[in-house]
């Protein structure tokens, strides 16, 4: 789960890490209104994406009148692939330095990882790639937490010193909303000095662990929705995962690796697949509404069912295919493939109630689902 | 350590509907399972065996060397905490969708208690002809036949259609090694590569990777320093970057854990890299035929 500026940093002011007052705008009037109660702003395109100040999406308004036109101008705007629908009016903060600080979950250590820089702001990325030393990185124990020495550890020697217990401070705040929000991702960029010596968070992205979603109702509804076309939002909707690509082989497998081995077979053997789809896990019953929702892409001229099942019972998932082949009647061809768990009661299924007899290696599968394909409707 | 039917098997939500059926599953290829857990059901018996409260009782009076566990995700890491502090030398974590927050306590238990963990997000384990653990198709011998080649697998589907290709060509397998589709395992593909290295009953592996993560490239450093054959397969070529491909850790950011970085680190080791599971007997073979002569 993403999460826009607008949304993430008055999360950050409920742990107390200072924020900038501001206001949500979705039309150049409402902006004008901010501004005209905040006084001299920035306006601040919300996009769940980067870049945005490169992109002309974040512009300094001295008043109102400034603030009506930078938004006339941003909402309406593409950043990204995002087309920007509101903006943030924020107050102006009176920046003496720019810092850069991040907490995430580190794969390597399996821990959480404290990240923290001197050199903030656009061009952080090259800035630690150019001087890895600018960067700070501290592997935190879970269990025991980011402590006050290894944060003043991360801080000290970087000519900070007028303003390093402020920043240690900010620094365990930012370690216990990351870990209360589930969060994998904490990152505030630029976290800033103030010329009278406070630290801000003028930037937040924050990013929530999917799988802590049953723990975090309250804070879940207010992730930026995902760029979905509708066919994936239905899909979503299901508990299925599906992604549309654009070619016209149809991709019905069980299991991430397997799907994905599937569409790499497609176009080794020169197809191209409509889809990423997997029902594997707890989805495998789904069959028949993943089948009903693969049909509804129009890109698609060839079906091809790739079943290894292992917890995924095949005779289960061939049983929901064949249910609603038979109740939607496609007129596309349909290829299977069947093997693992329940592999003799899913191949007498198939063979029996729809006249199709499955293929028993994988490429051949392929190999028919493709030329079908190539060759247009009507070819089986 | 490789499952053996000398390895005793405790099963954690046995009682459950998935927990019944791989349970019995488990006991009908040769499995030894010893024990449940259920805290609801302590001081029943289910599928001939004792259930208890806790991994740490069963412990006392069924001692086990594994424990595997079929536990939704948000009562995950207090099972795996039990299973650790129980002593097991090694936890099978099917379980997908566990918070990272947890996964990474489990990870300290882990340690401190000297368990490995495998996966979150695993399959399982197979040993074919003795015994497995988990949720593979072990029974079926179509696909699982005794051999001497080694699979190691992020992914259990893909793991399932790499040993049936080898089984169709005539190649038996010594292990299957699922080690999980997670971000934050506790057996990585290059911890594999080394228990496989190790193995007298492995003459040859075949590591199933995927986009996402470091995983094959840390697998490659280890499989440069190896004798035994190893030849690839990774799934992903096709998948979009910035999707999640349905596992947690099969993402392409920023550029980094993608196909052609993958398939680059595992040539340059002297990995042969397959372009489909298809190819993997035929490389293999020449691979073996190579390194006897």
């Amino acid at each position: 789960m993403n999460y826009e500026e607008h949304a993430a940093k008055p999360l950050l002011a409920r742990y107390d890490i200072a924020v900038p007052a501001s206001r949500l705008a979705t039309s150049a009037d409402e902006a004008a209104a901010a501004a005209a109660d905040i006084g001299p702003c920035v306006v601040k395109a919300q996009v769940p994406t980067g870049k945005r100040g490169k992109a002309g999406g974040i512009k300094l308004a001295a008043d109102a009148t400034e603030a009506r036109a930078h938004a006339a101008r941003i909402i309406g705007m593409t950043i990204g692939d995002w087309p920007v629908e509101k903006v943030l009016i924020e107050a102006q903060t009176p920046i003496a330095r720019e810092l850069y600080a991040a907490i995430v979950n580190d794969q390597a250590s399996k821990s959480p990882m404290l990240l923290f820089s001197p050199m903030g702001g656009m061009d952080v990325e090259e800035a630690a790639e150019s001087n890895p030393d600018a960067m700070r990185h501290v592997v935190i124990p879970i269990i025991e937490g980011l402590s006050e020495s290894a944060a003043r550890g991360a801080v000290e020697g970087l000519g900070l010193e007028a303003v390093e217990d402020e920043i240690v401070a900010t620094l365990l705040k930012l370690y216990r909303a990351y870990r209360a929000l589930d969060a994998e991702l904490l990152e505030i960029n630029p976290l800033v000095v103030t010329k009278d010596n406070r630290i801000v968070a003028l930037d937040c992205k924050l990013t929530i662990d999917d799988s802590a979603e049953p723990r975090q109702q309250e804070v879940a509804p207010l992730a930026a929705p995902e760029k979905r076309t509708a066919l994936e939002a239905a899909a979503a909707a299901e508990g299925l995962k599906y992604i549309e690509l654009g070619g016209s082989v149809g991709v019905l497998a069980n299991g991430a690796g397997l799907t994905m081995t599937t569409m790499d077979a497609i176009a080794h053997y020169g197809g191209q697949p409509a889809n990423f789809l997997e029902i594997g896990g707890e989805a495998y019953t789904k069959s028949k509404t993943a089948l009903s929702i693969l049909l509804d892409n129009k890109n698609m001229k060839s079906l091809l069912v790739n079943f290894c099942g292992a917890f995924a019972r095949t005779d289960v998932m061939a049983e929901g295919v064949i249910a609603a082949w038979q109740e939607l009647k496609p007129d596309i061809p349909i290829f299977f493939t069947i093997h693992g768990t329940g592999e003799d009661e899913a191949v007498r299924l198939v063979r029996e109630r729809l006249g199709i007899e499955p293929y028993d290696l994988m490429d051949d599968a392929v190999k028919a689902a493709v030329e079908a394909a190539a060759n247009g409707r009507g070819a089986q | 350590m490789i499952p053996r039917r000398s390895h005793k098997i405790l099963v954690q939500g046995i009682t459950g509907k998935q927990g019944t059926f791989w349970t019995k599953a488990m006991q009908d290829y040769g499995s030894t399972v010893v024990g449940g857990v259920n805290p609801k059901k302590a001081g029943s018996e289910h599928l001939g065996v004792p259930v208890f409260a806790t991994a740490r009782d069963a412990a006392k009076s069924a001692p086990f060397d594994i424990s595997v566990m079929f536990i939704p995700p948000m009562l995950a890491k207090a099972a795996a905490i039990d299973a650790c502090e129980a002593g097991a030398r090694m936890l099978v974590c099917l379980t997908e969708h566990i918070p990272a927050h947890d996964v990474m306590e489990m990870h300290v238990a882990a340690k401190a208690n000297g368990t490995r963990i495998v996966g979150p997000n695993t399959a399982g384990l197979v040993t074919p002809g003795a015994c497995f653990v988990g949720i593979m198709p072990a029974f079926n011998d179509r696909v699982f036949r005794p051999g001497r080649v080694g699979v190691i697998s992020r992914s259990g589907s893909l793991g399932t259609l790499v040993c049936l290709n080898l089984t169709q060509a005539g190649m038996g397998q010594s292990v299957f090694y699922g080690v999980g589709g997670d971000p934050m395992i506790g057996t990585n593909s290059a911890d594999a590569l080394r228990i496989l290295d190790d193995d007298a009953n492995t003459d040859a592996v075949v590591l199933c990777g995927e986009i996402g993560g470091s995983a094959e490239e840390d697998a490659a450093a280890y499989a440069r320093t190896m004798k035994k054959p190893v030849v690839a397969f990774i799934a992903g070529r096709q998948s979009p970057p910035g999707k999640k491909m349905g596992h947690a850790g099969a993402i392409v950011s920023g550029g980094k854990g993608d196909y052609p970085s993958k398939r680059a680190a595992l040539e340059d080791a002297g990995v042969a890299v397959a372009d489909t599971p298809s190819a993997l007997p035929t490389l293999l073979a020449e691979r073996m035929a190579a390194s006897a002569a």
